[in-house]
């Protein structure tokens, strides 16, 4: 195997950049192991092998002649199926959308384009995010690279599980509750969620419009600041990006860490059922960043309990609206049938999986005159009892550090029978999207098991720079995300 | 005492019966003349092929997203405050769902709980007397794209859907059920297409959809306090149908009530051929829409100060320029209507009156002479390269005795036809005013000579025929003939 695939992409920038190796080196390094890991992992649904061979060349001969369009231009990159472009197919995990391929440019895409990286192959997720373990998937169940018989998590189970594997240097995700972060805990890998409207939503295949935001995916912290650099800003096709100037996340990272305030809140650490080898890794890993320099201080987010009952009430009614395009008219699976109401009948009971439908009825049901108030008021309200929550705990912390997942990888079809076991899953994860607040999840250890775990670090609204700050001087003192899973092909 | 509902000035004069009346609420989706849809950069031209007037915005391709297009936004306010409403600083867009081929996302973005512009009114005439129908509200919302059903295809038929109008910025002017009858609906309708033309906030093209009305309908016994069972009856596209269908619908349930029936909540639809309404479907529950604000949009808010910036750029309207119109020049309200109810006539008039001073006089050739030349040349008022310069120098000839008012319109139809300098048409045509009263006095001779009978009818009191002589005299001329020449040649003619 390549040592090439054991570097992160900044590393792999330094050494293009130094001679020491060329795009296409690299780009062939990555999709040799794609050949060897994958048919064992099943992270990706597409491979673009001869295309971002010709694109890596491109970037070696323009980087020759001294233009290359940024520091990353030439290197690899997988894409969750639910970023649309002509170039991948975007078909969510789902068979209503198997086959289908955008005539546009997600905003993402486009400036990770912009800037040369080249869109390697898109990555397995559960069917339009909606799941946690990757299960949901419509085409493929992915593999955790760490054991083969449990799941990445989830819904960008693929992307985390490609990046654990060594077959993308960094990855593209989409987080609504959980689903960057949650699987890149899992898979022993970093996840970032970006503050809600810091990256545009312009071409991610909406799930829940209010929660979804795009993310990367990358064995480093700073891997993650130099991604979201790029695709992070304000863009006039989503009314709800963020306007203003986008910082300078790599530049941010430091490596100094006094006086940051990390906030530790009680309730994560002490959640019933959780696993204890987990909880104290985690822990661990805070006395770590406070070794570090860092002070930590008690806080407390009393509507966390409340969390995973606002978030499925909210993303199920989005979900239920978002999806109702998917009608066999226009595009994607139609069934045949005699009359219209027959075809869309059809054509949405063959081309959603289970878990899709279940959240169409739960977000129908929200939305439906009478029901409403009780449910989709009352948990918008709740909503805004946990923004506060972590409004006022930021008054006294610049940073939260909690538990990614209350435990480890679970064997595959341990949970997929239990819905609500699986939506427990999201606990610590689907109160930050509901807040609306950015937050990263780094490695911080292995289970006796050999089995990763992450910390959760969430930061204030546009607080990514000084997250990535913390999650990156951890990781210049631990070298948890140096570890690499024992695949075939060793 | 109820109030009758009268005549209006183009409408019918049809009321309901006695004992009986009918209480009318207006819906009108009328089109925001933007370049672009409201969600998407597309422009929105009428007559293209289909679906070419869409982005994947419109197509409702998956990962899209609506940005709002400022400029529908800026016109939706003009309108409302035109119309007095109160502008809501800050409303919601809603999406509401329903499942049809050409509702391409599956649910329209529109405007529920809080729309943009609540109250106002839309001033009318009815029977002469100046009334206000007030509104309960106005919102913003998207079109949705046109189902074709071809028939003729084996099989049973196939639906093409066309999604060019998908997305097309429409105002919901929604009124309070304060309309009487099919004369005041009427009235209702022109009053408010000529205001949102006024604004150019809309082309106000009912052929073209861009101003669609759709009627909600009941009847109640006069003195009765509660309302009656409604009908809705949908897609009226022109104002006589509009017209027509409430009458028959105010009929219909009446009819079906005095008979011991009662009246069906339902939507209609207009057959215009069989001149009846029917039924389109009947509404057992009322559909759930499941509405719920689009998380993609954020509140529209709108700004005071760019609110003021609006306000102050409107452009006088109708009402007001009628009233001007009869307080300063002495015009008849019928003739200040006519020439105010569309912006570009009473533009035209106005440029006219300034160069030409005598109002009155100069509003008979606009209210008739340059409507009827408009009118058959299909074609607006500026686009005719008819100057109201150009007329003002024709009516001082007119004045001037020099072309006589039948020479006059002729010259008029040319300057509509090619412009150009009414003396030198006058010239060039030969059409000057035959004002020698010496060649006059002999033709006069000559009429008179021609009729003894009329002559000696006129002589014993028949004094009507003096205008039969004058009209023999301006046949002579073939109406070149200055009317007060021959007027006061045949009176001293026939004095002699």
């Amino acid at each position: 195997m390549s040592a090439l695939v054991e570097h992160t992409l900044c590393e792999l920038a330094e050494r293009v950049e130094a001679g020491e190796a060329s795009c296409r080196e690299i780009v062939a390094a990555h999709l040799e192991r794609i050949e060897r890991a994958d048919g064992e992992i099943g992270a990706l649904l597409g491979v673009r092998a001869s295309e971002a061979l010709e694109e890596a060349e491109r970037a070696d001969a323009l980087r020759a002649s001294g233009s290359a369009p940024s520091k990353l231009a030439g290197l690899p990159l997988a894409v969750k199926a639910n970023l649309v472009s002509p170039q991948l197919e975007s078909n969510c995990g789902s068979r209503i959308l198997e086959g289908f391929r955008a005539p546009y440019q997600a905003s993402c895409l486009e400036r990770l384009r912009e800037a040369g990286l080249v869109l390697l192959a898109t990555a397995n997720m559960d069917e339009f995010a909606m799941g946690s373990s990757c299960e949901n998937s419509a085409f493929a169940a992915t593999r955790n690279p760490w054991d083969p018989q449990r799941v990445p998590g989830g819904s960008s189970g693929g992307s985390a599980a490609a990046v654990a594997a060594r077959m993308a240097p960094a990855a593209l995700g989409s987080d609504t509750g959980g689903s960057i972060r949650q699987p890149a805990a899992l898979c022993g890998v970093v996840g970032l969620k970006p503050t809600y409207g810091r990256v545009s939503r312009y071409g991610l295949v909406a799930f829940a419009s209010s929660l979804d935001q795009i993310g990367p995916l990358a064995r480093s912290a700073e891997d993650a600041a130099e991604l979201l650099g790029l695709i992070a800003g304000h863009d006039p096709r989503d009314s709800t990006s963020v306007a203003g100037p986008v910082p300078d996340f790599r530049g941010a990272l430091s490596g100094e860490v006094s006086g940051v305030r990390v906030g530790v809140p009680a309730e994560f650490f002490s959640r019933e059922g959780a696993d204890e080898e987990s909880m104290d890794l985690v822990r661990q890993a805070v006395g770590a960043i406070e070794e570090i320099g860092a002070r930590t201080c008690g806080v407390s987010l009393p509507h966390t309990e409340y969390g995973v009952a606002t978030y499925y009430l909210l993303c199920t009614a989005e979900a239920s609206s978002n999806l109702s395009r998917y009608d066999g008219v226009k595009y994607g699976f139609r069934a045949p049938a005699d009359s219209l109401e027959d075809m869309y009948r059809r054509t949405r009971s063959l081309g959603f999986g289970a878990e899709v439908k279940r959240r169409i009825l739960l977000g129908s049901y929200v939305l439906s005159a009478g029901y409403y108030d009780a449910y989709y008021l009352r948990a918008q309200r709740v909503r805004t009892l946990i923004r506060r929550d972590f409004e006022a705990a930021f008054e006294t912390c610049d940073v939260i550090a909690t538990p990614t997942v209350p435990g480890p990888a679970w064997p595959l079809g341990e949970k997929t029978g239990d819905p609500l076991q699986m939506y427990l899953s999201d606990v610590f994860t689907a109160t930050v999207n509901l807040a609306g607040v950015p937050a990263v999840s780094i490695p911080c250890g292995f289970t006796r098991a050999g089995l990763p775990v992450g910390l959760q670090l969430i930061g204030p609204a546009l607080g990514e720079e000084t997250l990535l700050r913390v999650a990156d001087a951890y990781q210049r003192h631990t070298d948890w995300h140096r570890r690499s899973p024992a695949l075939p092909g060793h | 005492m109820r109030e009758q509902p009268n005549a209006a000035p183009r409408g019918t004069s049809w009321s309901p019966p006695e004992g009986w009346e009918a209480v009318i609420g207006l819906e009108v989706h009328a089109q925001l003349a933007t370049d672009s849809k409201l969600f998407s950069s597309a422009p929105h031209a009428f007559g293209a092929s289909p679906n070419s007037q869409t982005t994947e915005v419109d197509l409702g391709l998956p990962g899209v997203l609506p940005a709002i297009n400022r400029r529908a936004v800026e016109l939706a306010v003009r309108a409302a405050l035109a119309l007095g409403c109160e502008l809501q600083r800050e409303s919601l867009f809603a999406r509401k769902h329903y499942f049809y081929p050409d509702l391409p996302k599956g649910y329209q973005i529109s405007q529920y709980e809080r729309p943009f512009a609540l109250g106002g009114g839309v001033p009318i005439e009815s029977g002469g007397q100046a009334r206000t129908i007030e509104l309960t509200r106005i919102h913003l919302e998207e079109d949705a794209g046109k189902s074709i059903h071809d028939p003729a295809v084996t099989g049973g038929g196939v639906t093409h859907v066309d999604l060019n109008r998908a997305g097309v910025p429409l105002i919901e002017i929604v009124s309070e059920p304060q309309i009487r009858g099919p004369a005041e609906a009427g009235a209702y309708l022109r009053s408010l297409r000529s205001l949102l033309r006024y604004l150019d906030a809309c082309s106000g093209d009912m052929e073209k959809g861009c101003f669609r009305c759709d009627a909600n309908v009941s009847v109640r016994r006069s003195g009765e306090e509660r309302l009656g069972t409604r009908t809705e009856l949908k897609n009226l596209n022109s104002f006589r149908f509009v017209e027509k269908a409430i009458e028959f619908e105010i009929e219909r349930q009446i009819e079906l009530i005095e008979d011991g029936g009662a009246v069906v909540q339902q939507t209609r639809g207009w057959d215009e051929r069989a001149g009846r309404s029917y039924e389109m479907r009947t509404k057992e529950q009322a559909e759930d829409y499941r509405y719920f604000p689009d998380p993609d949009l954020p509140p529209l808010a709108l700004d005071e100060e760019w609110i003021e910036r609006l306000r102050a750029g409107l452009p006088e309207l109708p009402g007001s320029r009628r009233a001007r119109y009869v307080a300063d020049w002495g015009l008849s309200e019928e003739v200040a209507r006519v020439l105010t109810e569309e912006r570009e006539v009473a533009d035209f008039f106005e440029r006219l009156v300034a160069d030409y001073p005598d109002a009155k006089s100069a509003s008979g050739w606009v209210a008739r002479d340059v409507l009827e030349l408009r009118a058959a040349a299909g074609r607006s008022l500026v686009e005719l390269p008819l100057e109201p310069r150009a007329l003002a120098a024709l009516l001082r000839l007119v004045d001037a005795g020099r072309v006589s008012p039948a020479s006059g319109r002729e010259i008029l139809a040319e300057l509509a036809a090619r412009g150009g300098d009414p003396e030198k048409i006058m010239l060039e045509r030969g059409l000057e005013a035959v004002a020698d009263s010496g060649e006059l006095a002999g033709l006069a001779r000559e009429v008179l000579a021609a009729h003894p009978r009329q002559v000696e009818q006129y002589r014993s009191g028949q004094q009507k025929l003096f205008n039969f002589f004058v009209g023999q005299m301006m046949k002579a001329t073939r109406g070149k003939a200055s009317p007060p020449v021959v007027q006061q040649v045949l009176r001293e003619t026939l004095d002699e």
